[in-house]
């Protein structure tokens, strides 16, 4: 047996071909006869198509144009509620809203060509906000805006809050956020009645577009085949909406009878792409004098954009994570998406829970000075314990220990000393330091009955070589599946990573293994790499070519003896709930996750009471995410999603007008630079998950929810501020501090 | 739109006399890109984001910026000049090592950026390599362990 594979650091497998530059992506692929796809679109929030010009000077039979009358199935990205066109027809919904397609040999033409078309539209009264949309003058999605509705109640709130001695009330708002990943999204079709349709590209769903695009070109699935190329991060950016792309290159390929590559520029992904839904949360808190939870009422809106798209999920996530990892004895949380014209908002690291545990986690700072508790004293009287029961019913049968990793946060932060040492010298200073804290969860895989609708599977393949392939179709996209995944399946082979290949996810030779989301590429589908992978260690020693205990060179020679014999060796294992696992999707209560990560972060910040600008000096995130796989993998994917967490909570802010982003560029959407960040020191308390592959959970979203809170709390430390908006900008700030006209 | 001909520059390119063509308003990324060094990354077009990034006769120089023209006569040296016979250069090692690659996108230029610094900077402090690295954008490691990688670079060199 070789030595354990699992809680090494391994080197990240395709890092090599990262570091020289050879790890192809898409916009790197040049195929012969290649055109160049470019995307005409609404100017405007909200209109009635009344005709399409064509500008007479452009040669329009060098150009392959594609409007919906081109398309051969449903014109309708198949997701959710199938609302959303591939290409306008007859009204649009949103600003950047896709028309017309144009392709050329020559990108420079086609992009000139896209200028020379104008979408006329009559328009009609946009809807731009949430409140907007509630007052439902304008309907502009089903009967009143509402794209979905979810309503988690236990106990009696009405009467526990008419009853409590003290009620702390707040309203707190969250803006949109850019994904931001450094490689734009770009797919690149083949497409022709004989071959059917291929589409390569930059994605997080390969079998989310395959499915797409069946629909679209009205095809049998095994006409389809999408292939994941190198994909330069995605963070959610690329979960739906790549559906949408790969559809666009491939209808101007199927008419083309060329290869079309079409990749979006920088501002075009930022303005016509998903971002992180804006959110608004209300609190009515109801506290006992001695502080503790008596009734959270919790009132939580997201703005979806104009499509339904992902939102009923996403809506569903921050719905469960609103109450947090309290106890209370009666809880309500109602959550609404509503509908605006503005572009669809998707996918984004955390999925809707960053927004209500921003709320949660800034008002319960509020609760405890109502009470005239600390913000530690207050949640540590609070936290949930094991046996306790969440708002939607799911009883916490893991050894969850909140105290602990607050205790172990505050020591590490040095937050006592820190704390006591800034009230002492803040006074009078035009620097203010402040330091704050937030404690959270966040549930790894889909939520509810998700995972079982999927029904993953994943493939584990011994060669005739002697080597071993996982079959998944789970993307690499940064966060480590391909070194995790050879880690796993080697740990329960007993052999080296080394001799394990991850196969390139290609649903002509990939099995279903679900989406790359939701946490749950580790947890779920590494679960399901680690079974299968014991099924093809056991079929080798069921057949006799392997011992029990055995050595690398004997597990090559097996695969290569029952290969010989057998003509293959795979093992396949698709998901099984954990035992007891419960939910029921009509009356919404259950077990949410099979299991959650839980954390508390600390921030400690400087406020230039000059300036207004606010910095994070130091950053400590505190977390348990069961059994950690490989520690340099798992530090950066905490350290990267407190950076975005960063980014959200102080400098990302999208600048709307007439429903469209007025600040689509990196020069004026502003993400941390490597100027701005803190040290950011991160902790695992390792407690093994029973039914995550070797004890490890989900990983990827819990950084992004903690951030923001705990800074906001530490800048109402430093400088007295009710801070509750984010982005908090020096404009912002300023303007809470020094009101116009005082 | 009348054809403008083609320019051609003669350059040095990871160490071998070489020849860069394209429309005379071309940027250099688009010449490498087109002539198969897809190494440098387009991530935003308006040299924010340094993915572009590769060394015209020693410094750092956003590619996307840089008219093709300028490079008559440079030396230029992009991701694929840094590792020589098959031995990788002690940044691109430590970027392995201490996981300063995550998605790969922003790599090519951050390498770059490292290897410049590590050039003019024996012992580079970490506000040396935070300054260094400001013009290149990471979304996905928070930094830290880019910086972890650079300094343990500057160690073995």
């Amino acid at each position: 047996m070789e030595t354990p594979q699992i809680g090494r650091s391994v080197r990240r497998k395709e890092g090599r071909a990262k570091v020289t530059g050879q790890a192809l992506y898409v916009d790197d692929a040049a195929p012969a006869g290649i055109l160049h796809g470019v995307t005409v679109r609404s100017p405007i929030a909200r209109g009635r198509i009344t005709g399409i010009t064509f500008d007479p000077a452009i040669p329009w039979d060098e150009y392959v144009v594609v409007t919906a009358a081109d398309i051969p199935g449903t014109n309708r990205v198949k997701l959710i509620a199938d609302d959303q066109p591939y290409l306008a027809t007859d009204v649009v919904n949103h600003p950047e809203e896709p028309v017309v397609l144009i392709a050329h040999a020559d990108r420079a033409r086609a992009d000139e060509a896209r200028r020379r078309v104008t979408i006329e539209i009559d328009p009609l009264p946009p809807v731009l906000s949430i409140d907007d949309a509630l007052a439902g003058r304008e309907i502009i999605w089903g009967t009143d805006n509402v794209f979905k509705r979810y309503a988690v109640v236990k106990g009696d709130v009405d009467k526990a809050l008419a009853e409590a001695p003290i009620v702390v009330e707040g309203e707190y708002e969250t803006g949109a956020q850019e994904q931001l990943y450094i490689e734009p999204n770009g797919m690149l079709a083949v497409a022709d009645r004989e071959h059917g349709i291929t589409v390569w590209g930059s994605m997080q769903c390969p079998y989310y577009i395959h499915n797409a695009l069946a629909e679209l070109f009205a095809l049998p699935t095994e006409r389809i085949r999408v292939v994941q190329m190198e994909t330069g991060g995605g963070f959610g950016g690329k979960e739906e909406y790549p559906s949408v792309i790969a559809g666009h290159a491939a209808l101007l390929a199927w008419k083309a009878k060329r290869p079309v590559k079409m990749i979006y520029g920088r501002s075009e992904d930022m303005a016509a792409t998903t971002k992180r839904h804006p959110a608004r949360t209300k609190h009515r808190t109801a506290v006992s004098r001695d502080g503790r939870l008596l009734a959270m009422d919790i009132d939580f809106t997201i703005d979806g954009g104009a499509y339904c798209t992902l939102s009923p999920v996403v809506l569903s996530r921050g719905t469960i994570h609103a109450a947090g990892p309290y106890s209370c004895p009666n809880v309500r949380v109602q959550g609404r998406a509503v509908a605006t014209n503005v572009p669809p908002h998707g996918a984004f690291r955390g999925f809707g829970a960053p927004q209500s545990i921003f709320a949660l986690e800034r008002h319960m700072d509020r609760v405890a000075a109502a009470v005239g508790l600390t913000p530690e004293q207050f949640r540590r009287r609070n936290f949930i314990q094991p046996g306790d029961t969440l708002a939607v019913g799911q009883t916490i049968s893991e050894p969850v220990n909140m105290p602990a990793l607050l205790d172990r946060a505050l020591s590490v932060s040095d937050y006592h000393a820190k704390r006591e040492r800034f009230a002492r010298e803040n006074g009078g200073r035009a620097i203010k330091k402040g330091i704050g804290l937030a404690a959270f969860m966040h549930g790894a895989g889909f939520t509810g009955s998700g995972e079982v609708h999927l029904q993953s599977i994943v493939g584990v393949e011994g060669t005739a070589g002697g080597w071993v392939r996982v079959l998944a179709a789970s993307t690499e996209i940064g966060q480590g599946t391909n070194t995790i995944f050879s880690q796993i399946a080697a740990e329960a082979l007993g052999i080296d990573c080394a001799d394990v290949e991850v196969v390139q996810p290609d649903t002509s030779v990939v099995p279903n293994s679900g989406p790359t989301v939701a946490s749950r590429t580790c947890m779920v589908v590494g679960k399901l790499v680690e079974s299968a992978a014991l099924g093809v260690k056991h079929a080798l020693i069921d057949a006799g070519y392997l011992p029990a205990v055995y050595t690398r060179s004997e597990f090559q020679s097996a695969c290569t003896r029952y290969v010989a014999a057998f003509g293959s060796l795979r093992g396949t294992s698709q998901y099984q709930p954990p035992p007891g696992l419960r939910w029921d999707d009509d009356k919404y209560v259950g077990d949410a996750y099979g299991t959650y990560g839980w954390a508390v972060y600390v921030a400690e910040v400087s406020v230039d009471m000059t300036t207004w600008e606010t910095r994070v000096d130091d950053f400590v995130a505190v977390q348990e995410v069961g059994k950690v796989i490989n520690p340099t993998l798992a530090a950066g994917q905490i350290e990267g999603g407190v950076a975005q967490g960063i980014g959200w909570a102080l400098y990302e802010d999208v600048v709307w007008r007439e429903g469209r982003m007025a600040n689509a560029q990196m020069t004026n959407y502003i993400m941390p630079t490597s100027m701005d960040l803190p040290p950011i020191s991160v902790y695992f308390e390792e407690v093994p998950y029973r039914y995550g592959p070797a004890g490890a959970k989900g990983i990827g979203e819990l950084p992004m929810d903690g951030p923001a809170p705990a800074i906001f709390n530490a800048v109402a430390n430093a400088t007295g501020i009710d801070v509750r908006r984010l982005p908090l900008t020096p404009e912002r700030l300023m303007s809470l501090m020094e009101p116009a006209g005082a | 739109m009348p054809d403008a001909g083609v320019l051609r520059v003669t350059c040095t390119l990871n160490g071998r006399r070489s020849v860069l063509e394209g429309h005379p308003m071309a940027r250099l990324l688009d010449a490498l890109r087109s002539s198969g060094l897809t190494g440098a990354k387009e991530g935003c077009g308006e040299g924010e984001c340094g993915a572009c990034g590769v060394l015209l006769d020693g410094t750092l120089v956003n590619s996307c910026l840089t008219p093709l023209a300028h490079a008559e006569g440079a030396s230029i040296t992009t991701i694929e000049g840094v590792a020589t016979d098959q031995m990788l250069h002690e940044v691109q090692e430590a970027f392995l090592e201490y996981g300063g690659a995550q998605c790969g996108i922003c790599t090519p230029g951050m390498v770059m950026a490292a290897v410049e610094l590590l050039s003019r900077t024996a012992e580079p402090t970490e506000e040396d390599v935070r300054v260094a690295l400001a013009g290149n954008l990471c979304r996905c490691t928070g930094y830290m362990r880019i910086f972890e990688s650079v300094l343990e670079a500057a160690k073995r060199r």
